[in-house]
C-alpha cells in the first residue's frame, strides 16, 4: 500500500512538473462570448517554440502564457484586432499563422489565384492554337493554285478529246 | 560483427548501383544485349545486399547491441519487441536505410516483372533507377551511416521517443516511404521516355499501374498519419498543416493529377508532354519531401547553417536529380509526338480540369510551406504560414474541383455532351440538394458553409454512384441483365467509384467534425460528473500502474447515456523514465462513425485532474474516406486491361527486339 502510494505520489509529481496541456481549465473565462472569441484568436496565433501548432493546440508554457494573455485583453475590452495587434506589436509578423498581406507577403497570397488564371490561359491558348494548326492542315492540304487547276482541266480535256 | 557485415553489404549495394547506372546505358547505346541485362541482375542483386543490410540492422536493434550508437540513442533494453523492430526507423540514419531498401525493392520488382518492358528501356529505366539508388547509398555511407560503433560501449540505451512508440507510427512511415519512392518507378519511366525520344500508350499502360500501387501507400500513408496525431498527440486534431504533413500532401496532390493524366495518356493518347512532366514533378516533390523532413530545414533554417553537412548533402541530391530531369525534359520533350485531339467539353478536357487544379493546389501547399523558409534565407524575416492561410488558399480550390468531378466521368472521350451528363446528373443534385436542406433545417442556422458543403460532398458520392448506375442500366433493363452488366463492367469503373465517393465521404467527416465538434473542458475530481453532446461521463478512479518502460496514471471513466452505463473508457497519461517525457494516451469511444475522445491534463495539488472530452461527430469518416479511395486504387490494379496488358512470353519479344 505504501509502495502504491509512494508510486501515485511520483506520477503525479512527474505530470505536474511536465508542461501543461492545451486549453487548461482555469483558462477558461467565464463569459461564454468572450472565451468563443479567445479560443477564435488562439487557433490563429502560434506558439513560437513549437512547429506550426496554434496556441490552442500546443502544450507548450509559452502557448499558455499567450493564451491568457489574449484573454487578459479581451477582459480588458479588446477588439480582435486589438488584440492581434498587441502580440504582434509585443512578438512580430512571426505570431500570425496567417500572414498579414504587404510587400513580403503577396506572392504568398495571390500565388494560387494567379497559378490557376495562368494555366487557364495556358491550357486555352494551346488548345487554340493546336485547333487552328489542325484547321490549317484540313484547309491547306486540298486547295490547288489556279494554273494546277488549269493544267488539270487541259488534261481531263485532252484525255476526253480522242474518245469523242 | 553483424554491423560490420551490415555496413559492407550496404557498401556493395552502392558498389552495384554504380554498376546498374552506367553499363545498361551504354548497352543500350551500342545495343549490346548482354550489357542491357546486367540492369536486370544488378537491380535483383542490389535488393539482396540491401535487404540484408537493413536485416542487419534490424538484428542489431532487436538484440540490444548498444555498442552500435544508432542502437544506443534510439533503443532500451526494457523497450517492447514489437517498438524495437520499429525503431530502426524512428531515427535518421535508419529510415534513410528503409527510404534506400524500398527504392532497392521497387528496382528488382521492376526488374523481375519487366519481362516484357522493351529491352533499352528496361535498361534505361533500371540506370535511372541506380542513380538515385547511387546517390543516397553515398548519402548514407558518408553522412548517415546506421552502423557506427561507440568505442566504449554503454550499458543501456537512450530509448525511442515515446510519442514514437506506437503501432500507428511504426506503420506510417513504410507506408509513406512505399509511397514516396514508388514514384521513383514513374520518374524513371519519364527519363528514359525523355532519353529514348519515344512515348506512346504502351509506356503509359506500363507506368500506371507503378503510379497507383505507389498512390494507394502513400493515399493509406497519409490517412495513417493523421489518425495517429490524432489520437497520440491528445487534442484531437487530425491535420496541422505541418511542414512534415505537407511534403507528404505535395506528391499526394501531384500523384493524383498524374493518375488522371495517365489515363488520358493510355486511352487517348493525348497529353504525352505534361504527363512526362507531371512524372518528374511528383518524384522531386517526394525528393523535396525527403530533404524538408530529413535536413532539419524545417525545425530552423539556424540549426540547418550550423550542422549543414546532411542537409547541403540532400539539397544537393535535389538540385542534380530536379534540375537535370527539367534539363533533360527541356531538351527532349519537344521530340515526343502530340497526341489526339478533344474539345474542351470531354473527358480528355474534364481530366485536364482536374489536372489544372490538383497542380494549383499541389502549388498552393509548396508556396506555404516553403516561403517562410525563403523569405528568412532573403529578408531574415520571420512569418509564419498556418492552418488558417491553407483554409483560406487550399480549401476554395476544392470547390470547383468538387462539383466537376461527378461529371468527368460521365463525358465521352474527344467531345462530351455537358447538357446530358447533367441531365443523367440530376438525381444526384437532387440528393444533395435535399442533404443541404436537412442540415440546415437540423442545425437551425449556425455556420452556413457547413451545409453546403455537405451538400456538395453528397453530389460527388451520388455522382459517382451514378456513373455505375447508367452503365450497367440498373433501374431501366431487368435486374438480370443489370447484373450481368455490373459483372462485365471493368474494375477499373469500380475502382472509379470508390475513389471519387472516397472524397465525399471524407469530406463529410472533414465538415461535421470541424463544424459540430463539441467540448468540455474542467478539472474532475473521483466521482465528478462532465457531460457533453448527451453523454455523461463520470470519473470512477484515478490509479497509477507500471508499464515495461513508462509509469502511467490512468482515469477510469464510465459513459453514460440516460443514466445507463454503456461503456468505460480509460485515457492515461504515461511518463517514460528514461527521457523523462509524457506521452497522453487519449480514450476513444466509437459511437458509429462518431467518437468520444478524453485526453488527460495535469493533476493539481488537490488531486482533481484536468479533462478534455471531445465530442466528434462522424469523425471516423475522415480516414474510411481515404481508405475506400485506397480500395478503388486496389481494384482499379486489378483491372483485367493491366493484367492482360503483360502476357506477351520474354522470349518472343526479346526475338523481335534482336531483329530490330
Amino acid at each position: 500500500m505504501s509502495l502504491k502510494r509512494a508510486l501515485l505520489a511520483l506520477t503525479i509529481a512527474m505530470t505536474m512538473a511536465t508542461a501543461s496541456h492545451a486549453v487548461q481549465p482555469d483558462e477558461i473565462m467565464s463569459d461564454a462570448a468572450k472565451e468563443s472569441r479567445a479560443r477564435e484568436l488562439s487557433r490563429e496565433l502560434r506558439c513560437m517554440v513549437c512547429q506550426n501548432q496554434s496556441i490552442d493546440d500546443s502544450e507548450a508554457p509559452l502557448a499558455r502564457d499567450l493564451r491568457l494573455l489574449v484573454r487578459e485583453r479581451i477582459a480588458a475590452g479588446d477588439s480582435d484586432a486589438q488584440v492581434i495587434d498587441f502580440l504582434v506589436a509585443r512578438y512580430g509578423e512571426f505570431v500570425l499563422l496567417k500572414p498579414r498581406l504587404n510587400s513580403h507577403t503577396w506572392v504568398l497570397w495571390f500565388l494560387t489565384p494567379l497559378a490557376l488564371a495562368a494555366g487557364g490561359i495556358a491550357l486555352w491558348l494551346n488548345g487554340r492554337r493546336r485547333a487552328r494548326s489542325v484547321a490549317e492542315q484540313q484547309t491547306a492540304t486540298p486547295r490547288l493554285t489556279p494554273e494546277e487547276e488549269a493544267r488539270i482541266n487541259q488534261l481531263i480535256a485532252a484525255e476526253q478529246a480522242p474518245e469523242s | 560483427m553483424i554491423a560490420e557485415s551490415g555496413h559492407y553489404a550496404l557498401v556493395l549495394a552502392f558498389g552495384l548501383a554504380l554498376i546498374q547506372s552506367t553499363v545498361p546505358m551504354l548497352g543500350a547505346r551500342w545495343r549490346e544485349y548482354s550489357l542491357m541485362n546486367v540492369a536486370r541482375s544488378t537491380a535483383v542483386a542490389q535488393l539482396m545486399f540491401v535487404a540484408a543490410s537493413f536485416a542487419a540492422l534490424v538484428t542489431l536493434h532487436v538484440s540490444s547491441d548498444f555498442s552500435v550508437v544508432n542502437v544506443f540513442e534510439n533503443s532500451h533494453s526494457m523497450k517492447p519487441l514489437i517498438y524495437k523492430i520499429t525503431g530502426v526507423w524512428g531515427n535518421h540514419e535508419g529510415s534513410m536505410l528503409l527510404w534506400v531498401s524500398i527504392l532497392a525493392l521497387f528496382g528488382g520488382l521492376v526488374a523481375i516483372f519487366g519481362n516484357n518492358l522493351p529491352m533499352s528501356l528496361r535498361a534505361h529505366v533500371l540506370a535511372a533507377q541506380a542513380w538515385i539508388a547511387s546517390a543516397f547509398y553515398l548519402f548514407i555511407l558518408t553522412t548517415s551511416n546506421p552502423f557506427l560503433r561507440i568505442a566504449r560501449p554503454p550499458i543501456e540505451g537512450q530509448d525511442l521517443n515515446p510519442v514514437l512508440q506506437d503501432i500507428g507510427l511504426a506503420v506510417h512511415p513504410p507506408m509513406l516511404y512505399l509511397g514516396y519512392v514508388g514514384f521513383s518507378i514513374s520518374f524513371s519511366f519519364a527519363v528514359a521516355a525523355l532519353i529514348e525520344g519515344r512515348i506512346d500508350a504502351a509506356w503509359a499502360r506500363w507506368v500506371r499501374p507503378w503510379t497507383l500501387v505507389a498512390w494507394i501507400f502513400l493515399t493509406t500513408g497519409i490517412a495513417m498519419g493523421s489518425y495517429w496525431a490524432y489520437y497520440e498527440l491528445g487534442w484531437g486534431g487530425w491535420w496541422f498543416w505541418d511542414p512534415v504533413e505537407n511534403a507528404s500532401l505535395m506528391p499526394w496532390l501531384a500523384g493524383t493529377a498524374l493518375l488522371h493524366s495517365l489515363v488520358v495518356m493510355e486511352k487517348r493518347n493525348a497529353l504525352k508532354v505534361w504527363t512526362i512532366l507531371l512524372s518528374i514533378l511528383t518524384f522531386s516533390l517526394s525528393l523535396l519531401g525527403t530533404f524538408l523532413v530529413r535536413s532539419g530545414v524545417l525545425t530552423s533554417v539556424h540549426a540547418f547553417a550550423n550542422d549543414p553537412r546532411r542537409g547541403v548533402f540532400i539539397l544537393l541530391i535535389l538540385c542534380i536529380f530536379i534540375g537535370g530531369s527539367l534539363s533533360l525534359y527541356a531538351l527532349r520533350a519537344s521530340s515526343l509526338k502530340q497526341g489526339g485531339l478533344f474539345a474542351p467539353i470531354s473527358r480528355e478536357g474534364a481530366l485536364v480540369l482536374n489536372n489544372l487544379f490538383l497542380t494549383t493546389a499541389c502549388a498552393t501547399v509548396f508556396v506555404g510551406t516553403l516561403y517562410p523558409l525563403a523569405l528568412e534565407v532573403l529578408t531574415g524575416e520571420k512569418i509564419s504560414v498556418g492552418a488558417p492561410f491553407f483554409n483560406l488558399t487550399f480549401g476554395p480550390l476544392f470547390v470547383p474541383l468538387l462539383v466537376a468531378l461527378p461529371f468527368g466521368p460521365l463525358l465521352a472521350w474527344k467531345r462530351g455532351d455537358l447538357l446530358g451528363a447533367a441531365q443523367r446528373l440530376m438525381a444526384a443534385g437532387i440528393a444533395a440538394f435535399l442533404a443541404l436542406a436537412v442540415v440546415w433545417a437540423w442545425t437551425r442556422g449556425g455556420s452556413t458553409l457547413a451545409p453546403l458543403a455537405i451538400g456538395l460532398a453528397v453530389f460527388v458520392i451520388a455522382g459517382a454512384v451514378i456513373d455505375i448506375v447508367e452503365r450497367i442500366g440498373l433501374f431501366r433493363l431487368p435486374p438480370s441483365i443489370a447484373l450481368q452488366r455490373a459483372r462485365g463492367l471493368p474494375r477499373s469503373a469500380w475502382g472509379t467509384m470508390f475513389a471519387h465517393a472516397g472524397i465525399g465521404i471524407a469530406l463529410i467527416g472533414i465538415v461535421c467534425e470541424t463544424t459540430w465538434n463539441s467540448e468540455n473542458i474542467k478539472t474532475m475530481k473521483a466521482g465528478d460528473v462532465a457531460s457533453v453532446a448527451g453523454y455523461d461521463l463520470k470519473l470512477e478512479s484515478l490509479t497509477p500502474r507500471q508499464g515495461p518502460n513508462y509509469r502511467e496514471m490512468a482515469a477510469k471513466f464510465s459513459v453514460l447515456v440516460d443514466g445507463q452505463a454503456i461503456a468505460t473508457m480509460t485515457p492515461s497519461k504515461r511518463s517514460f523514465t528514461t527521457r523523462g517525457s509524457t506521452t497522453t494516451e487519449a480514450a476513444l469511444l466509437s459511437r458509429g462513425a462518431s467518437q468520444l475522445y478524453i485526453s488527460l491534463g495535469d493533476i493539481g495539488a488537490d488531486g482533481a485532474i484536468a479533462v478534455r472530452i471531445y465530442h466528434k461527430p462522424l469523425v471516423l469518416l475522415i480516414w474510411f474516406g481515404p481508405v475506400l479511395m485506397a480500395f478503388g486504387g486496389i481494384l482499379s490494379l486489378s483491372d483485367r486491361r493491366l493484367r492482360v496488358g503483360a502476357p506477351k512470353p520474354a522470349k518472343s519479344l526479346r526475338g523481335l527486339q534482336a531483329a530490330e
